[in-house]
């Protein structure tokens, strides 16, 4: 019998290991929920096997015409969501910049006054009756994806005496094995509260952060409809199984 | 100066907040109608093949007290130790669930099928386990971890064998309850806080 391993393509070699400096610390009083939810004890390194390497795929029939346009969404159509409209579009990456194709990306954020829609949100600022707040979709063959969407508002929250969440969208990245699984938050251009947000400052590395803050683009905003945002995501790359007919591993 | 490498950094993690079911699993959060299908619904369909399980535990934090805002998700092979996509999986096992901890009391439930042992790199086998990935509120990068099965037999799985403090290793095995039922709690932090991965 064929050890299962030998099946396996070049694409699906050890990913490389995580470079932990570029991520938020685990504790950081700051952020005072992180105080008694992070690990305490070191994490335990190891080379990822197959649990790693291998990961889920989606189908695009799973997908419905409005997944990825939360101003119609909530009510498939029926009426716009109330607010800045934005087009958030971008590529997904890996360190290798090679495209991830074909990848779920799924965004959840609050409405253009700031609330999100979820019963423990008490915020004063009124739900959009025809705004849900989540969207989902597919990266193309070249690992580009979109989202038609409202821009949200920022609003605080009881961490310290008074603190705000800047504008901000939440996105989930799959990739292709188990291991890339990733959740960030795109920033927008300019917002003065990113500097001051205990939860942005989580991320040590001012590079880093800044990586999460996307551009105004004109050139993809549409006259008389809606301003773009350019946000594009890295995951872990994969080492490179060497190969005595492919050398570089490719 | 040295020439510069050219591979990109990761992006950075971020918390998933606080109100992540909105997003990843929204009919828990009474928004369902956004989407006529959610995804990751249940890791296996009706007549997969293997012993169907039941895993049941609270992810718990340093204080004591049980979460109830986690989202979890599960990865594992079939039965055999095969993962979707790879020739001869079962076609009833995706191998991938998303599932929360109950709003009121923080107890999740995985159903599933007990996956086989896994092929390693270099030859041999690992130990039958699930991997898990956590996130909530105040978890500033998601947490890797394993379930293992107190009724397999663990003694060469190479993970667990890395463990050094060897108590530490009961962290990661679910506890039999009853045929087919088992028990696994996180603890995030503290006293018998859960061995979690740096893959």
């Amino acid at each position: 019998m064929t050890h299962p391993l030998a099946r396996l393509q070049a694409d699906q070699g050890p990913l490389i290991p995580r470079n932990r400096e570029i991520h938020p610390v685990p504790y950081d009083p700051g952020y005072k929920t992180s105080v008694a939810r992070s690990p305490n004890q070191p994490l335990l390194a190891m080379e990822s096997g197959l649990s790693e390497e291998t990961g889920p795929t989606f189908g695009h029939s799973a997908f419905g015409q409005y997944d990825n346009n939360l101003i119609l969404n909530w009510n498939r159509g029926a009426a716009p969501a109330i607010g800045e409209r934005i087009m958030m579009h971008g590529r997904v990456l890996d360190e290798n910049a090679r495209p991830v194709r074909n990848t779920l990306v799924e965004i959840w954020q609050a409405n253009a006054g700031g609330r999100y829609r979820h019963k423990k949100d008490g915020y004063l600022a009124p739900l959009d009756p025809n705004f849900g707040g989540c969207g989902r979709t597919l990266t193309d063959e070249n690992g580009y994806y979109q989202f038609l969407t409202i821009r949200p508002g920022a609003y605080p929250w009881p961490n310290r005496g008074n603190d705000w969440r800047p504008m901000h969208i939440h996105v989930s990245v799959f990739g292709h094995s188990f291991g890339q699984r990733l959740i960030t938050q795109m920033y927008f251009e300019g917002d003065p509260l990113i500097n001051l947000c205990p939860i942005a400052k989580t991320v040590k590395d001012r590079a880093s952060l800044d990586r999460l803050v996307a551009p105004l683009d004109m050139a993809h905003s549409r006259p008389l409809d809606y301003l773009a945002y350019k946000f594009d995501i890295v995951l872990r790359g994969r080492r490179q199984t060497m190969f005595e007919n492919r050398i570089e591993g490719m | 100066m040295v020439q510069q490498l050219d591979t990109l950094q990761e992006s950075a993690s971020q918390t998933a907040g606080p109100y992540v079911h909105i997003g990843l699993m929204p009919s828990y959060t009474g928004n369902g109608q956004i989407y006529d299908s959610e995804l990751g619904y249940s890791p296996i369909e009706e007549g997969a093949e293997g012993e169907i399980i039941e895993i049941v535990g609270e992810v718990i934090d340093g204080t004591g007290w049980t979460l109830r805002d986690a989202l979890i998700e599960s990865w594992q092979p079939d039965a055999s130790g095969k993962f979707a996509g790879q020739e001869g999986a079962d076609p009833k096992v995706s191998g991938w669930c998303r599932f929360a901890a109950d709003a009121e009391t923080g107890e999740f439930t995985l159903r599933t099928v007990k996956p086989g042992k896994v092929a390693l790199r270099g030859g041999g086998f690992g130990a039958p386990h699930i991997s898990l990935w956590v996130v909530a509120r105040g978890i500033n990068i998601g947490l890797q971890t394993r379930i293992y099965f107190e009724d397999e037999d663990n003694s060469e799985d190479p993970l667990l064998k890395r463990i050094e403090q060897r108590p530490r290793v009961e962290t990661l095995i679910a506890k039999k309850e009853a045929d087919g039922k088992y028990r696994f709690n996180i603890r995030l932090q503290g006293e018998g806080e859960t061995v979690f991965l740096d893959i």
